[in-house]
């Protein structure tokens, strides 16, 4: 999954850009599901609860290790994971506008 | 990657907020979107190879810069300031061009023999409107450059920077929040289009969300009708705007900046008696200072609003000090200087600035600049302090190299400005018989004030070593400066 790849959710609206990745093997998932470049109407399924607490346009999604940094282009209900843990949102220091 | 996400993602997130006014028209972020998209088309089906701009500020530059990215094709915004010789031979290395602008001027400075489709602003505008109704934004395979921006060429023929659309994205999506503006927030863009500010300018108030009111051409009372108009909360300003709008102000020009918040600066030394001044006329509002160059996508570092109250308000010499610094690196920027043989040098020792980072580009169409482990040596010369403030010192190419010793101008210059009957001053360096090089100091005095050559000489001779002392000293009315606020110590040398 090279940077700038788009992927959609199956579970929701969540479509999201990779900034960084540096796994492979990266499975990401949005509502408990794989995420892919283009779903097909048969693909959808509803989000687990698990992953379910949605996700915010705008924001960042890292891992703790910092393999993989995700940033969310439309947001859904549905929330991310990689390789089934979990993802954050990265934190960023606001900065004075510079331009 | 491509930066048409950003206007996408505004479009998406705010269709029918306000992102952008100019000259009485106002747009929204779906309209934007859309002129985009038809642009786009209207690149293609011309099958030129490059966009260029040859114009002011106006919605054109907006659109083309976005049109350009969704088309795959380069975004070339050209100097309009430029002779008409230098501007043919810019746009000899760009064609066939979709030239978009002044079209007098463009005709008589290019071939038709070039194939360049040049068009007038309005027309250009019209197009992209009626071809957005029906257009798809399907984002055109692209060989990754965003942005072709030609340096100054100061010293040689101008290079052709390259921006990749993964360098100007990196920049915003690592400096600036998505929709963290209001809508009461208002940009005033007054930097012209060809310089790199004025791109970033425009992506980051469209990734902000925040409106955009676009100034054609600069002159202080436009700035601040405009800026009272508009109810500006934000601009970036070269330090001659800054001084312009200050005089301006002191001369009682009638203004309401009660919406400014903040203004951020750069892209040429600023005096630090300048920004004192300002910050006393304007206490409410937020300086930032920001250095940056085109080949690093904009800003590098910065100098925040609570870092200039901080350094103005001091008793410590060190911190006060700052006042005249750039900051210190951006997040995800890392920042070091550097001596001749490349060895990283201990803080206050002066060399050159190298940059690393995402928003680095380094390259131009010519070659690459950047070292085998991606460093860009930015030729500058700066050094940095314990804490990481970075301090510039000129360019490494305007050191002056005495009988074997190398001497930053801004050595010298940091001294004689302090003085009181100082306004301005450069140092340079001027041929000398004995030394190969030696110092000459070109000094402008402030109004009902002067000292002797010699006087001069021994200040240095006093504060610095004897080494430093000028050889020959010129009393100026005034210093040259280019249109940006950069200083031309060419034209200095050339007065020795």
């Amino acid at each position: 999954m090279k940077a700038g790849s788009k992927l959609e959710s199956t579970a929701c609206d969540t479509q999201v850009m990779v900034i960084r990745n540096t796994q492979e093997e990266a499975v990401i998932e949005c509502g408990g599901a794989a995420m892919v470049a283009a779903p097909a109407p048969g693909d959808k399924v509803e989000p687990t609860a698990e992953y379910a607490s949605g996700t915010l346009m705008g924001k960042r999604y890292v891992d703790e290790d910092g393999t993989i940094e995700l940033l969310c282009i439309k947001a859904g209900k549905g929330s991310l994971a990689l390789n089934g843990v979990a993802l954050g949102i990265k934190d960023a220091k606001p900065l004075p506008s510079s331009d | 990657m491509n930066i048409a996400l950003l206007l996408q993602m505004a479009a998406d997130a705010g269709p029918d907020r306000i992102g952008l006014a100019c000259e009485g028209t106002s747009w929204t972020y779906d309209d934007l979107y859309c002129a985009a998209k038809g642009a786009a088309i209207v690149f293609e089906q011309s099958q030129c190879d490059y966009v260029a701009l040859l114009d002011e500020s106006s919605e054109a530059a907006f659109i083309a810069l976005f049109g350009a990215a969704i088309a795959g094709k380069p975004y070339v915004p050209l100097n309009y300031r430029l002779a008409d010789e230098d501007l043919a031979a810019l746009i000899k290395r760009i064609q066939p061009a979709y030239l978009i602008g002044n079209i007098t001027r463009a005709s008589a400075v290019t071939d038709k023999a070039d194939g360049h489709h040049i068009i007038a602003r309005t027309a250009f505008v019209n197009e992209a409107i009626s071809a957005g109704a029906a257009a798809s934004g399907e984002e055109k395979p692209n060989d990754g450059i965003a942005a072709q921006i030609f340096t100054s060429g100061t010293t040689a023929a101008p290079k052709a920077a390259l921006l990749k659309h993964s360098n100007l994205l990196g920049y915003i999506l690592g400096s600036v929040e998505f929709m963290a503006s209001t809508e009461d927030e208002c940009a005033l863009v007054s930097v012209p289009p060809y310089h790199i500010a004025g791109i970033s300018a425009l992506m980051s108030s469209c990734y902000a969300m925040r409106k955009i009111a676009l100034l054609p051409s600069f002159t202080p009372e436009a700035w601040l009708d405009l800026a009272t108009g508009e109810r500006a909360s934000n601009s970036f300003v070269v330090p001659t705007m800054l001084s312009r709008i200050i005089e301006s102000l002191d001369a009682g020009y009638a203004s309401d900046l009660s919406n400014l918040r903040a203004i951020a600066y750069g892209g040429g030394r600023m005096p630090p008696e300048l920004i004192d001044r300002a910050l006393d006329l304007l206490p409410t509002v937020n300086f930032t200072n920001a250095y940056g160059l085109t080949e690093t996508s904009s800003t590098i570092a910065l100098l925040g609003p609570e870092e200039h109250r901080a350094a103005k308000s001091s008793a410590d010499p060190d911190v006060r000090a700052r006042l005249g610094s750039v900051g210190r690196a951006l997040p995800a920027v890392e920042i070091e200087v550097r001596d001749e043989e490349g060895k990283v040098l201990p803080p206050g020792e002066r060399g050159e600035i190298y940059v690393r980072g995402e928003q680095v580009s380094g390259e131009y169409r010519e070659k690459s600049a950047l070292t085998a482990d991606g460093w860009f040596p930015t030729r500058d010369a700066g050094y940095m302090d314990t804490e990481g403030y970075l301090f510039l010192a000129g360019r490494a190419d305007d050191v002056i190299v005495r009988g074997g010793e190398n001497i930053s101008p801004g050595e010298i210059e940091d001294v004689l400005e302090l003085l009181p009957e100082v306004s301005d001053v450069a140092a340079v360096g001027i041929p000398s018989e004995e030394w190969g090089e030696a110092v000459g100091v070109a000094v402008v005095y402030k109004d009902g004030h002067a000292l002797s050559d010699n006087e001069i000489c021994e200040i240095i001779r006093k504060r610095l070593r004897s080494s430093r002392v000028p050889e020959r000293v010129l009393t100026l009315e005034r210093l040259p400066y280019n249109e940006m606020g950069k200083l031309l110590r060419r034209e200095i040398k050339a007065l020795f």
